[in-house]
């Protein structure tokens, strides 16, 4: 038993030191760990969407492994050990219950760079990045609430988490701001993944009047549920769904991890690679705005744009006060911004917003 | 709070839609647990039939063909777990989770040309001036023909079940393989037959969520929907009527919460969540009193010579 | 004219030859698969069989053989024993669960404190939830007559959603930011079940599940229970006139599967899952089911074939990742070694007959 331990330990010592040699291969070798299927034309599907754009831009330089469906926890450990023990120099782990998971396989391959998406947890291998959605759902609420007429905006959000909190403060502040009368009517589907109950939220928050529909859901589901209702309108999430482009989708959160993914295995091809941590948003191209339709008017559409164009150079914020919370007491003071820390782990509504965000 | 906001006719067309999957799914699977069959790959079968359903409606452009393809796929998949238990004398409960495994498995390598693509839409059956009467117009006379054949699909299995020949030779196999088998009836073949209307049954409810109620192809998209029709098949004790009520309940539990919720009633959301499931389990004793509930067969293998 | 006959006695040689033509059947099959994808049959199929056990970084992969296969053989072991007598608990996966977020709870009572009776403790608890939500079924099969199957399949839907709950409420990290998931475990020195040997993926769970093992075959082949399960399976009439109670077999087999899925699940979040997070079962209790019948619902069967299925498992994430096979192959891939064993079980049972059958 003892000797077999032994023979183990050097073992797992020497693949720790196949992965540092991998730094010598010729080609770079990036592996991504994705929680779903590449199919489900979301989340994972424009994850994959990245890591090809990686394979097109390096071209022979780079290969890229991936593992779908791969369940948080232990399974998760597994694939990421097998891609380093393979000599992947550079790991993306895109969910965020890979953080612990990521953070123990790289404390047993410094020599290999992880990137964790989602996360808060870092280490000297380990950079965290997400993308500022909400940048692109003040957009989404300014078009809303110009363009609603019954001033009911429907929200589908997945489960009550800080990410999904934060994008329904900042449509409203936006629709608010635009339209003081709007009211937005929140369902929450408890599951990351269900296209029929997706549907079903779109469906009811249409029949008790909502006339623009926001998702924070992946699948085209609400989309197919506005069109055929009429006279409602939605927005793309994850994916462009252009498909239901000009009307009802008439424009689009695109998560973009394309740029990044390509910035960071250059930085490992040319060794510049170093852990931080990144939050970018539209200025940077993660998040993009998919085109606005003819359905919007022209005059809403420009000052879209002009949203999009001063939130993109950093001289307008999202979150600029003065904001109050849900409960009347004070949020951010005029001119205020607010800071990374407090977005991140949002738990509140902000002032105006009827509801309590389930326990 | 304003309950004012839920509008009782578009809420009551809603859950018709929602419980149609279930209708179908839950069908199939009573004939062939009453056929004596335990099959649990309902939800590989559907999700066979949802991708089936699909594609051939995307690649022939008509909605119709592709519910007929969704049929065939489910009633040739369900024919493998024929084969295991009919002929090769599995254990059931194994085949059919092997079945949902191997559903879930090959529907995902069958779509992959299809995520992202929009399907044709089948149109609403025009019923003239009917459809413009108030509260029954929506109610009754808004929907798809798929809808309206669930229902008398319903309406189908009863009378057969109950007045036909062919319904009590299916009951009696379910009830004492043996016995049935002494009588002359050909106990695997009749089983056989439930199972393919079962799985065609499951297919039919696949494509209803791939092609109309949702309607997208995404790889696992029947999420769960053939776990509650086996839920339901007991729910209604085996009888067809109350397996249209329950699934009623069943869709209606779930618009109901979501209803709630834009109506801004604070509810805790995972309880209601279970609540199908705990009422099935609350009737489940309170059938206990009918000792002739439930098949007598149910679920054991059946050969000659045993 | 092909016919069935029963054979007298179950063929030993067929036992352990079927098992080996089901695996060369899914190879085959499986390799037609892979070449229509594409892929390599050859290198595909050993991917999947022979790297984790001999390839280079096997040194790796055989703990983790261990750590995949343990919840699995230990809740296969707990199920077999009902499943002999004709009890279908089919709820592991929710009694799974509610072993893990017993044990968790009962750990993360006394977060931050240090203790040596904290591990402990859990293992009560973690036990505990699960025998509890097992008696539910069992109690309800003996009081009223109900079927447990269904009954037990249904509770595992209540308790996805109770993890659901628990996950986003009473159980969440208080320091995590908002984000849904209990405190790691792993971190917990206290709570956490880690590995006993480091690098052998020996943790207390799997020695629980070799533990079961041995118990569950010296329960079936030396005790009086044991016959009584064998006895009741076969022949329930006979059974109770040589003094079964049935009673009290329902609620000991629905109380060992539970309490033995419980301990899995409580082994599995305090060690190598780490916490409670809305989707922290994967699926082990179904799975569990088919490694039951996979291993002829005998201990040492049980344990290979909770082996052969971890193998799948962690070959087809390497096959995924060096060959690029989508993961839906290697589910289907599963399907068709389930297929097969199971249709294969058949000559062990019966042998063909060739020509007319007798008149009798």
């Amino acid at each position: 038993m003892k000797l077999s331990t032994l023979l183990t330990s050097a073992a797992l010592a020497l693949g720790v030191a196949g992965g540092a040699y991998a730094d010598a291969h010729e080609k770079t070798k990036v592996g991504f760990v994705f929680v779903g299927p590449v199919g489900d034309g979301g989340w994972t599907y424009e994850h994959n969407q990245g890591r090809l754009a990686v394979e097109k831009e390096f071209g022979d330089a780079v290969e890229t492994v991936f593992v779908e469906s791969v369940a948080e926890g232990p399974d998760s450990e597994r694939v990421m050990t097998q891609m380093a023990l393979d000599g992947a120099d550079l790991i993306f782990t895109t969910s965020f219950g890979y953080m612990d998971p990521t953070i123990n396989i790289a404390a047993k391959f410094p020599d290999v760079k992880f990137e964790h998406a989602t996360g808060y947890k870092r280490a000297d291998n380990v950079s965290t990045y997400s993308a500022r959605f909400y940048e692109g759902r003040a957009i989404q609420g300014h078009i809303a609430g110009k363009m609603t007429k019954s001033n009911i905006i429907g929200y589908i959000g997945s489960f009550p988490i800080p990410e999904v909190i934060r994008g329904i403060n900042s449509a409203y502040i936006h629709a608010k701001k635009v339209n003081p009368d709007v009211e937005f009517k929140i369902v929450w589907a408890y599951t990351w993944f269900d296209p029929a109950k997706e549907a079903d939220a779109a469906k009811v928050l249409i029949e008790q009047g909502a006339d623009v529909i926001l998702q924070h859901t992946d699948s085209t589901a609400p989309q197919a549920a506005a069109q055929e209702a009429g006279n409602v309108i939605t927005f793309g999430q994850a994916s462009d769904m252009a498909q239901y482009a000009p009307s009802p989708r008439v424009s689009s959160i695109i998560d973009n991890w394309a740029p990044y993914y390509i910035a960071r295995t250059k930085a490992v091809m040319d060794g510049t690679w170093e852990s931080k941590d990144t939050w970018d948003g539209i200025g940077a191209g993660m998040v993009s705005i998919g085109e606005i339709s003819d359905a919007v008017p022209a005059d809403v559409k420009e000052e879209a744009l002009a949203l999009k164009a001063s939130i993109a150079d950093g001289s307008y914020h999202p979150f600029t006060g003065p904001l109050k919370k849900q409960d009347g007491s004070d949020f951010l003071a005029e001119g205020e911004t607010a800071d990374d820390g407090t977005l991140a782990g949002m738990n509140f509504y902000v002032e105006g917003i009827k509801g309590d965000i389930p326990k | 709070m304003d309950l004012s906001v839920i509008n009782p006719v578009l809420f009551v067309a809603g859950f018709l839609v929602a419980a149609t999957p279930l209708i179908f799914a839950a069908l199939g699977e009573l004939v062939v647990e009453r056929s004596g069959v335990l099959n649990l790959g309902v939800e590989g079968m559907m999700i066979i039939g949802a991708i089936c359903g699909f594609a051939t409606a995307v690649e022939t452009g008509s909605p119709i063909l592709g519910f007929f393809a969704a049929a065939v796929g489910g009633a040739v998949l369900s024919l493998l777990f024929a084969f295991l238990t009919q002929i090769t004398l599995a254990n059931q409960v194994a085949s059919g989770l092997a079945l949902t495994l191997f559903g879930l498995g090959f529907s995902a390598l069958l779509g992959q040309r299809y995520v992202g693509v929009k399907p044709p839409r089948l149109a609403e059956v025009n019923f003239g001036p009917l459809h413009d009467i108030p509260v029954l117009g929506p109610v009754l006379f808004s929907h798809d023909i798929i809808l309206y054949l669930g229902l008398v699909l319903v309406a189908a299995v009863w009378a057969g079940l109950k007045f036909t020949r062919a319904g009590l030779v299916l009951r009696a196999v379910g009830e004492n393989h043996d016995a049935a088998h002494a009588l002359g009836y050909k106990v695997v073949r009749i089983r056989t037959l439930a199972i393919m209307f079962g799985g065609a049954c499951a297919g039919l409810g696949g494509a209803y969520i791939s092609l109309i109620r949702v309607p997208q192809w995404t790889e696992g998209m029947t999420a769960g929907v053939g776990w509650i029709a086996l839920a339901l098949v007991v729910f209604a004790s085996w009888k067809p009527w109350r397996l249209l009520l329950g699934a009623y309940l069943f869709g209606g539990i779930t618009q109901l919460q979501l209803n709630l919720q834009g109506a801004g009633v604070a509810i805790p959301v995972e309880y209601l969540a279970m609540s199908p499931y705990v009422i099935t389990i609350l009737v489940l004793v309170v059938l206990s009193a009918d000792k002739n509930a439930a098949p007598a067969s149910l679920g054991r293998t059946f050969h000659a010579s045993s | 004219m092909v016919r069935l006959e029963k054979r007298p006695q179950p063929s030993r040689a067929f036992s352990w030859a079927t098992p080996i033509l089901a695996v060369i059947a899914t190879m085959i099959f499986g390799g037609l698969l892979f070449a229509a994808l594409g892929k390599d049959p050859v290198a595909s199929i050993q991917t999947i069989f022979w790297e984790p056990l001999f390839g280079d970084f096997a040194f790796y992969y055989r703990p983790q053989l261990l750590i995949k296969g343990a919840p699995l053989v230990l809740i296969a072991i707990g199920l077999s024993l009902g499943f002999k007598a004709g009890i279908w608990n089919i709820g592991a996966e929710g009694q799974y669960i509610m072993g893990a977020i017993f044990g968790a709870a009962a750990g993360l009572a006394f977060y931050p404190t240090q203790s040596v009776f904290i591990f402990p403790l859990m293992v009560v608890a973690g036990a505990f939830g699960g025998w509890i939500w097992a008696m539910i079924p069992a109690v309800l099969k003996v009081r009223f007559g109900t079927n447990e199957i269904l009954v037990s399949l249904m509770l595992v839907y209540v308790a996805e959603q109770f993890l659901a709950s628990m996950s986003l409420g009473l159980l969440k990290n208080p320091e995590g930011f908002g984000f849904p998931g209990s405190r790691n475990l792993q971190q917990y020195a206290s709570a956490h079940n880690g590995e006993l040997i480091a690098g052998s993926g020996m943790h207390w769970g799997v020695a629980a599940a070799l533990i079961a093992v041995i118990f569950a075959y010296v329960l079936l082949t030396r005790h009086r229970l044991g016959f009584a399960i064998r006895v009741t399976g076969q022949a329930p009439k006979a059974a109770r006139f040589s003094g079964v109670n049935p009673t009290r077999l329902v609620l000991f087999c629905m109380g060992v599967s539970g309490l033995l899925a419980g301990l899995a699940g409580l082994f599995e979040v305090a060690g190598p899952a780490g916490q409670i997070t809305i989707d922290f079962n994967v699926g082990y209790g179904f799975t569990a089911i088919i490694v039951a019948f996979l291993g002829r619902l005998h201990p040492i069967g049980i344990l290979l074939a909770g082996g052969l299925l971890a193998l799948t498992y962690i070959g087809g994430d390497i096959a995924q990742s060096q060959l690029g096979l989508p993961a839906a192959a290697i589910q289907v891939f599963q399907g068709m070694l389930l297929f097969f064993l199971l249709a294969f079980d058949l000559f062990t049972q019966f042998r063909l007959r060739f020509g007319q059958a007798e008149v009798i």
